[in-house]
């Protein structure tokens, strides 16, 4: 009996409106609609699940935010076996992903669903306002500091003067993100982006501009994760999980050790290629959180796509867009498909997708294997899974 | 002295003789009596040293920019009439990097490596915020 485990379920929540979601929609029937829609792809229901994993800016005010709790509650889950609320910022379902893998392989529990919801923008919850200036947050947000765009700007400014990467390098992942967007008919922003328009755009916090930062919408998400074993009998093609890693350095920018070197990264995808028995070189895809187009460029070269400080030549000339060498960020991104807050569980949906086949227009071409990694908090923790469609 | 309106830090004992000490002129930060490195942002443990002890020194002042970025929109309305103004990452002479505004009337001056020296504005009866000017 193979315990691998292996994603058999995904599902997004759609926000074609310019990021809106549907009227009537509240951030637990999101979830639900994600869950069924995941479940029924497979051909599983939700008596068949004995984990959850959630992790989202809601919940109940109070002692916890208990979103495991409410969830196990609304969606009729009976006795779960597994329970995480682990909330490490954006990164987190990517991290859930990691813990479903060991729980599942150890034979805790077997079908393990991870969920996401947001209607932030619906709400207009969020401004650059940011964080209150508690714990290591007294200093920079005192200094009025816009979070988190302000911290990524100092990484990238710092990155620009170790490695002469530019305001050019980043406009490039805009770019080719807006231009995968373009072929995902649920992306919020599918119109044409040029370099020029990026680097044009209204000035946030320099060196990033607008379109530099990703958008702020509504959104949801599920994914469906169990044995090998468990999926001979299902209707999909099995996504094996391979490999995970996860880590932290900071929670404020200015303790991050070196702003041009996204540490964190390197150490959760060393170890999550090491367990996958796979390096850097035979990934054919990345799914990289794009908070930023700078998040991108120090992740790609974190996870070892290329050598640190060479990023600005691995996305020249459009590489990462549709034709390109190589495929990433395909749903469009943060950047361009939808950013409700927290983003990684859009990562695995589409690194899902793509490694079943038959995209369309959108699908990369002979893509076998793919990295994900999600990023949270500013630059704070990171967490990476490796996937293929092909059994290790 | 009028109203401050901006966002004040949630002081708490470990960064209480920070704050007394920008109330009395001084930029504190704290060392490791084992090591002798400096750091921030202050806490009642050297990061990385076991059984090391910390102490709080009273800083030059002087430091240079390690990062910074310059906010075209504010960090809320209270900072709009500010803009656009610096936050910077500085690298102070005995080594902890502590994260301010660099006051300028030429923000497009402003570049990394950068000399920076402290001084302290009074923006209320109870706060004094270290913040850096070029130096």
């Amino acid at each position: 009996m193979s315990r691998q485990p292996v994603i058999v379920g995904v599902s997004d929540a759609p926000t074609e409106n310019r990021g809106r979601a549907l009227p009537g929609t509240h951030v637990l029937n999101m979830q639900r609609d994600c869950a069924i829609e995941a479940l029924s792809e497979a051909g599983l229901t939700m008596s068949d699940v004995d984990g959850v994993a959630v992790a989202g800016m809601w919940g109940m005010p109070g002692p916890g935010a208990m979103q495991p709790n409410l969830l196990t509650e609304y969606l009729g889950i009976r006795m779960p076996k597994y329970l995480d609320g682990s909330n490490v910022g954006g990164s987190a379902f990517v991290l859930h992903a990691g813990h479903a893998y060991e729980m599942i392989k150890a034979g805790v529990c077997d079908t393990v669903l991870i969920l996401y919801g947001s209607m932030q923008k619906s709400q207009a919850a969020r401004s650059l306002g940011g964080r209150p200036a508690l714990f290591s947050n007294q200093f920079d947000m005192t200094a009025g500091l816009p979070s988190p765009a302000g911290a990524y700007a100092m990484a990238a400014n710092r990155h620009f003067y170790d490695y002469g990467s530019s305001r050019e390098t980043l406009a490039e992942i805009a770019v080719a993100t807006r231009s995968w967007a373009a072929l995902n008919p649920a992306a919020a922003f599918r119109d044409p982006l040029t370099m020029d328009e990026v680097l044009n755009a209204a000035p946030i916090v320099d060196p990033l501009g607008r379109q530099d930062c990703c958008l702020v919408t509504d959104g949801g998400g599920a994914v469906v994760m169990t044995t090998e074993e468990r999926a001979k009998d299902l209707k999909v093609k099995p996504i094996y999980v391979l490999g995970h890693g996860e880590s932290a350095s900071h929670s404020n920018i200015n303790y991050m050790p070196d702003m041009s070197r996204l540490e964190v990264a390197e150490h959760s995808s060393s170890r999550a290629y090491a367990m996958a028995g796979l390096k850097p070189s035979d990934m054919d895809m990345a799914m990289i959180y794009d908070s930023f187009t700078i998040t991108v460029l120090l992740t790609m070269e974190a996870l070892g796509l290329c050598a640190r400080g060479e990023g600005k030549d691995f996305v020249k000339g459009q590489r990462t867009a549709p034709g390109g060498e190589f495929p990433m960020n395909t749903n469009g991104g943060g950047l361009s498909y939808c950013h409700p807050g927290m983003y990684g569980i859009f990562l695995l949906i589409e690194a899902t997708r793509q490694l079943r086949g038959g995209l369309g227009d959108r699908q990369a071409a002979n893509v076998k294997t793919a990295v994900c990694h999600g990023t949270g908090g500013v630059l704070s923790s990171g967490a990476t899974v490796v996937l293929s469609n092909e059994k290790p | 002295m009028t109203e401050y309106k901006k966002i004040v830090p949630a002081i708490d004992p470990d960064s209480a003789p920070y704050w007394d000490g920008a109330r009395a002129g001084k930029l504190m930060i704290q060392r490791c009596n084992k090591t002798g490195q400096t750091f921030l942002y202050s806490r009642q443990l050297v990061p990385g040293v076991d059984e090391s002890q910390v102490e709080w020194v009273e800083a030059s002042g002087k430091g240079e920019i390690y990062s910074f970025t310059v906010a075209r929109r504010p960090a809320g309305a209270a900072f709009a009439d500010d803009c656009p103004y610096v936050i910077a990452s500085i690298t102070l002479e005995e080594g902890a990097r502590i994260m301010t505004n660099v006051v300028t009337d030429d923000v497009d001056s402003v570049k990394i490596g950068m000399p920076v020296i402290v001084f302290f504005d009074q923006v209320s009866d109870e706060l004094t915020i270290p913040k850096f000017k070029p130096l």
